[in-house]
């Protein structure tokens, strides 16, 4: 009975519909919402600096927050991000210094410590089949552990200024900085991998069952394993990025930045297990922490309650939905029963 | 009856000591006692003051605040769970028992132990509730309220320290005096490992964490209340973190906003260490302890062999990785075990 009455009542939504109210598109509302809000009612915030400012401090957890969504939308999880960062903070410090070798050089060999960090990482989870959480609390706690080992407790900070600046450099007078295209490219990067290509699509197949993935012939192992080695390198391309704006390489750079990206990412609306989100949604999940962070100290809210908004939004971001799609449950059933209790009452003499 | 004789004889000993004996070396908390004695041998050889009374009594108390912290977080990850906002909870009663003591200077000792484990409690069941209502991983909530848990501290507690000065000296006692050589702090951790460790091993509801942990749809098949069962682990856990708060309070010299910061990743991996694995199900908060217990002597045994100090932690995640790696090797092995013993009765 149900099953040939349920396709008339409940018109599946159609795609253009869906997307508009998804998750991700909601949270692009809510960050515009703000941006609209602030540049109303604080004071300062409309202004080129605000650009400025806001792009280079969201720059590495947005850098990051892209091959996170890939790990994350696959089923897996990536904790060791901010301590590759910081190991190749250290080791780009050190070759620096002791080398002697072009900066470039430098830069290029202290990226490869990303590729390493993440061909183990990805080494122990797909050919080992461990459990990434597990794994990849142990690589934090190695990898920020070389770090120390190879820097010490030491900073170098003779990098050429030309970097610094070039760094902090802004596009003309629009207050972009000039890294932002870099990170624009990236971004489409991983966008046009996620949505595009066979591979992405296969991620959110691997995400939701790992099984039928296997069964629809996508290499479960090689994927991930490959989505390991990019946070790796994206983690690395961070620890660059930071050092040459600190001005410093130290052991202890991007220190507790993995759970700030996993909160902005999970806030995007992917979901944590596995087999949903978009890049547009990360971005957007991204930029709406880093806006609000932004706009509240701006306002000179105390920093402490900008910790709590930040938690909050995560908690409200992942409960929201359950509390909806209970409603939604609610209101279907209730639907349903209406109809059925008409179909009855206006009576079928031949049933 | 010729075929009950054709059976291999393996059956026979089900519940013989022998089986026991075969058990107890084959249990996940064996390789890690074992690390931790060979890790203590191995120091002392090179550095025999390791042992003296002075510097097991340091150990003791540098392991006393994780093991406790281990034994809560063990409870909640065998139930497929996870809580990351421990921390931030502990560092919420620490402060908590600071300004206890600073606008109560007579409070009975007792009730802030009490006061303590209840706020802890309090936390954790928020923890708990949002973790079985929304039906979302606790990995993310317990984010969240890490957060937030941490965001209300330091709104609390602004830049204003507490310290071990402000309190009454029997309460600083606790982590200075000794029974039978060992500190009366670690005593309440001991106590609480047996408990807790017991509970888990012997109670109905404490084996139901097991089954939700290794199968939850079976789990409420079978009848057992999952949500309250979970919720019940959460607000264990928040408990024993709030106790662990208030002997922090006792143990270190100043509690403030940035108390046990960063704490919960160590905790978590001391459960790994301990054979607790991730995904749940399997694992004793005896393991967990003894992981905890490793985890921190590593620290001094480092100190006392004079090896760089910055190897330290790198120690620390190889440690982890390599428990990781035996606990896979033992489950894959056990797995066919019991493949090849299943065939046989078939």
């Amino acid at each position: 009975m149900s099953e040939t009455l349920s396709p008339n009542i409940v018109k599946a939504r159609s795609g253009l519909a869906k997307r508009l109210t998804g998750s991700d598109a909601i949270i692009i509302y809510i960050l515009v919402a703000v941006i609209i809000v602030s540049m109303i009612s604080v004071r300062f915030f409309a202004s080129t600096l605000t650009v400025g400012f806001l792009s280079i401090q969201v720059i590495p957890i947005l850098l990051i927050a892209m091959p996170m969504a890939l790990v994350i939308i696959s089923g897996e999880i990536d904790l060791s991000v901010a301590s590759i960062a910081g190991l190749t903070s250290a080791v780009m410090g050190v070759l620096w210094r002791d080398s002697g070798w072009d900066i470039g050089i430098v830069i290029l060999v202290s990226v490869l410590v990303g590729v390493v960090c993440g061909v183990f990482n990805g080494f122990l989870i797909t050919t080992l089949g461990l459990p990434s959480l597990a794994v990849t609390i142990g690589t934090l706690a190695l990898y920020r552990g070389l770090a120390l080992v190879v820097i010490g407790d030491q900073k170098v900070a003779n990098f050429p200024k030309e970097l610094n600046t070039f760094v902090l450099s802004k596009i003309g007078t629009t207050g972009i900085p000039v890294v932002m295209i870099f990170v624009v490219i990236i971004i489409a990067f991983f966008a046009v991998l996620l949505h595009f290509t066979p591979f992405g699509r296969g991620l959110y197949a691997l995400g939701f069952s790992k099984e039928a993935a296997t069964f629809v012939g996508i290499r479960v192992g090689q994927a991930k394993f490959w989505l390991f080695v990019g946070t790796g390198v994206v983690s690395s391309i961070v620890g660059v990025f930071l050092t040459l704006r600190l001005a410093s390489a130290g052991p202890d750079n991007g220190t507790g930045m993995e759970l700030s990206v996993i909160a902005a990412v999970l806030l995007g609306g992917v979901s944590i297990f596995g087999g949903k989100g978009s890049i547009p949604g990360v971005v957007g999940g991204v930029l709406l922490i880093g806006v609000l962070t932004y706009s509240l100290r701006l306002a000179k809210v105390p920093e402490t309650a900008l910790i709590i908004v930040t938690g909050s939004l995560l908690v409200l971001s992942v409960v929201a939905p359950s509390i909806v799609s209970w409603a939604r449950e609610r209101l279907r059933l209730a639907r349903v029963h209406r109809v059925v209790q008409q179909t009855s009452s206006s009576g079928s003499p031949h049933a | 009856m010729s075929i009950d004789t054709a059976r291999p004889p393996v059956h026979t000993d089900h519940g013989g000591p022998l089986h026991a004996v075969r058990g107890f070396f084959r249990s996940r908390e064996i390789p890690v006692a074992g690390a931790l004695i060979a890790l203590v041998i191995i120091t002392t050889v090179i550095n025999p003051r390791f042992l003296s009374p002075q510097s097991v009594k340091d150990l003791m108390l540098n392991a006393t605040i994780v093991i406790i912290l281990a034994v809560g977080q063990a409870l909640v990850i065998i139930t497929e769970n996870v809580d990351l906002s421990i921390g931030s909870i502990l560092g919420l009663v620490a402060f908590g028992t600071g300004t206890l003591f600073n606008a109560w200077p007579g409070v009975p000792i007792p009730l802030v132990f009490l006061g303590g484990m209840l706020f802890g409690a309090v936390l954790g069941a928020i923890n708990g509730f949002l973790v079985t209502a929304a039906k979302v991983p606790a990995l993310v909530i317990t984010l969240g309220t890490m957060y937030i848990f941490r965001g209300i501290l330091t709104s609390w507690a602004g830049s204003k320290q507490y310290f071990s000065g402000d309190n009454p000296k029997a309460f600083g006692n606790l982590s200075v005096d000794v029974f039978l050589g060992i500190p009366i702090i670690t005593i309440v951790a001991i106590v609480v490992v047996i408990a807790v460790g017991i509970f888990m091993h012997s109670v109905r509801a404490g084996r139901d964490l097991y089954a939700i942990g290794s199968d939850r749809d079976a789990a409420r098949l079978f009848g057992i209340a999952v949500g309250p069962r979970v919720l019940a682990a959460f607000v264990a856990s928040g408990a024993l973190t709030g106790l662990a708060g208030v002997l922090y309070t006792s143990r270190y010299n100043s509690v403030g906003a940035l108390t046990g910061s960063g704490l919960e990743l160590d905790v978590v991996a001391a459960v790994v260490v301990g054979g607790v694995a991730i995904s749940g199900g399997t694992g004793t908060v005896f393991g967990a302890a003894i992981g905890a217990v490793l985890l921190s002597t590593i620290t001094s045994s480092l100190t006392a062999t004079r090896v760089d100090k910055f190897w330290q932690q790198a120690f620390v995640g190889m440690l982890i990785l390599a428990a990781i790696i035996v606990d896979r090797a033992v489950s894959v092995r056990n797995a066919r075990k019991l493949r090849v013993s299943e065939s046989r009765d078939v």
